[in-house]
């Protein structure tokens, strides 16, 4: 196996987040247009990633908030479905997936005869957070090392490594990703299967899974 | 309440490891290390009875076991301070109440009095939470505080009657920090409005495992028919929690299927109309044998505990609901939870997963009979409901969330916050 010696190691650190209310709130698909253009950019990312550390089924029906909102409380099924296929990994920057929202919506209150609305106790509220980081301590020097470690990732690391990553790295990419280039080129096979990896479809728990299965397959490969 | 032995403490860390598993615990004793020693005071209006004090039993030791410096303290007053803060509750949660001068003159005088018995607790605190409104005119007291005030506010005001709701806002808006159960129930504040869920503990006598015979101990005592289909309501009896409703669902629902209703419920010391609404009950009840009301003091946690493993399903049919801890309760237990379409049950009850949204005596009707005749689905929903529970509704999730937004209130606004790095 070969090792970096310049290689810095990884340092697992973990996240919580708490919720905070915006104030902002919509009753009808064109309030809620409308609240899309100024709630702050850090809102609409918890509406899509946010959700995977709060209390919700894990079974949902739409992988976002929004869609959800629009299924459950507007019961515009059409509207639901085009919002969840919404990706957010597909956008340079949350202004481009605020901009692709926004136009989703145009075409559906374009194609609607009136505006559709929720019930009054159905409205949806925007939601914003505040993450808190802190570093558990936890050092590995090489991906050898790290791989038996990664089943006992909390679900909090896996979120900080392989989704907040993207929205702090200049690569807009995970964190592993952005490490694991020192380790020489055996290691590019895994830096492409994580890349392949899409987190807005599986929860914590599944992505943690899945990154086990495939840092082992990887590290096996290397060892042998 | 006195302070566990540090043995106690550590024990009560292993404990919970045991149920929420040990990356749960290891996360909450990082999140505390950076808070080890501060000084927090939670205070509110009863030592027993109703949701707030049942987490604070254990909330406050769990966080004495994480290091944390904490003690609770409760605030007292006469009954025309109870009846006060009883309008408050029904007005905030949108009922017109119109309260006279003299009760609001009652609920000033009681909070400054109780601020000079609590003076030096509050006074050196790093953290005080405020639960609900019976003690939220306390900050007044402390123009100059030290430490950052939290108000913690736990029913359902997205609707409220706006007079009392402006009355408060006056003592609300000097606290640093607001916490709702649910979004909807923010209200326009000038300070960080939080939200975070309440809990149940998995650990005390009314969630604990209990041993078959204790559970038929509980049957026999109160005369319940071991081969009829039960349906439990357990509240206070409070009309927003639709006693009256159950009493009709059960009677449409037992027309073609055989069963029986229990209602179970204490009173709150705060809470003066519980003897009203229960006669109401009672009477609506008639002398129908196989409807049994029953009235519980607030300590009787393994008894519910043993009913609510005794039920078939759950009912918990509010018209409001600040978030309704029994539907927890009874999912932990694996029963699907038929429940009023409002408020903080909709953050328990997945509508077709964990139970059934209704918003009528008929709805709930249709829905008891729907699952005691598909007892597949009940056992399915009810799995599900447990495994819920656990992922999201245990107070683990619950002191984190708390842990955290000490953190973000002592490290200021921003968005993100590095700690011990």
């Amino acid at each position: 196996m070969s090792t970096s010696s310049d290689s810095t190691p990884f340092a697992v650190r973990d996240c919580a987040l708490i919720s905070l209310a915006d104030g902002i709130k919509a009753q009808t698909l064109r309030e809620f247009r409308t609240a899309l253009d100024k709630v702050p950019a850090g809102s609409i990312d918890h509406h899509f990633w946010g959700r995977l550390l709060r209390p919700q089924f894990d079974e949902p029906e739409y992988n976002n908030d929004f869609a959800s909102w629009a299924y459950h409380a507007l019961h515009d099924k059409p509207l639901a479905e085009r919002l969840s296929m919404v990706v957010p990994t597909d956008f340079d920057d949350l202004e481009g997936l605020r901009q692709e929202l926004i136009e989703v919506i145009e075409e559906r209150l374009d194609e609607s005869e009136f505006v559709p609305w929720a019930r009054a106790d159905q409205q949806f509220h925007f939601l914003q957070a505040q993450i808190v980081v802190f570093d558990t301590g936890l050092r590995f020097a090489n991906p050898a090392e790290l791989c038996p470690y990664l089943t006992q990732l909390s679900t909090g690391s896996i979120y900080y490594h392989f989704i907040d990553a993207r929205s702090r790295t200049p690569e807009r990419s995970d964190d592993f990703s952005t490490w694991l280039p020192a380790f020489g080129e055996e290691y590019a096979p895994l830096v492409r299967a994580l890349s392949a990896l899409d987190p807005y479809f599986s929860s914590l728990k599944e992505l943690r899974q899945n990154l086990v299965r495939i840092f082992s397959a990887c590290c096996e490969e290397v060892e042998s | 309440m006195s302070r566990l032995s540090d043995e106690h403490l550590q024990q009560l860390l292993d404990d919970y490891t045991a149920v929420a598993g040990r990356e749960v615990i290891q996360h909450l004793r990082q999140l505390a290390a950076t808070l080890k020693g501060a000084k927090v005071v939670h205070v509110n209006s009863t030592r027993e009875g109703g949701g707030v004090a049942e987490i604070l039993h254990k909330l406050i030791p769990l966080k004495q076991a994480l290091g944390i410096d904490a003690q609770w303290e409760v605030i007292n007053g006469q009954a025309g301070f109870y009846q006060c803060t009883k309008g408050f509750h029904n007005a905030l949660q949108g009922v017109p109440v119109n309260l006279p001068e003299a009760l609001l003159r009652e609920y000033e005088r009681t909070n400054a009095e109780n601020a000079e018995t609590l003076r030096s607790a509050l006074h050196d605190a790093d953290f005080v939470f405020i639960h609900d409104p019976q003690p939220a005119a306390l900050i007044q007291h402390f123009p100059e505080h030290r430490g950052k005030w939290i108000w913690r506010f736990h029913i359902d005001a997205s609707r409220p009657y706006r007079p009392v709701w402006k009355y408060l806002r006056q003592f609300v808006t000097g606290y640093d920090a607001s916490i709702f159960s649910m979004p909807e129930f923010a209200q326009p504040l000038p300070h960080p409005q939080y939200i975070i869920a309440p809990s149940i503990d998995p650990l005390t006598d009314k969630n604990r495992e209990l041993p078959p015979h204790e559970i038929e101990a509980v049957r026999q005592k109160f005369n319940l028919d071991p081969e009829l289909p039960m349906i439990l309501q357990v509240s206070r009896y409070d009309r927003f929690k639709d006693p009256i409703g159950v009493i009709e669902a059960y009677r449409l629902a037992s027309r073609q299927t055989p069963m029986q209703l229990v209602l179970a419920g204490g009173g709150a010391s705060d809470d003066p109309e519980g003897d009203a609404v229960l006669s109401e009950v009672r009477q609506a009840a008639k002398d129908d044998p196989n409807i049994h009301v029953l009235l519980l003091p607030s300590d009787a946690h393994l008894t519910i505990n043993a009913l609510q493993r005794a039920a078939d399903i759950v009912l918990q049919k509010s018209l409001r609901e600040g978030f309704g801890l029994t539907v927890s309760e009874a999912m932990w237990k694996g029963r699907p939870v038929i429940g009023g379409d409002t408020g903080g049950i909709r953050l328990q009850v997945i509508d077709h997963y964990t139970g059934f949204l209704v918003r009528t005596p008929e709805g709930a009707a249709l829905r008891i009979r729907y699952l005691l005749h598909r007892r597949d689905l009940l056992h399915e929903m009810g799995e599900r409901a447990r495994r819920f529970v656990w992922e999201n509704y245990l107070i683990t999730r619950h002191l984190r969330e708390y842990l955290t937004l000490m953190l973000a209130l002592v490290n200021g606004s921003q968005d993100r916050i590095e700690v011990g790095m």
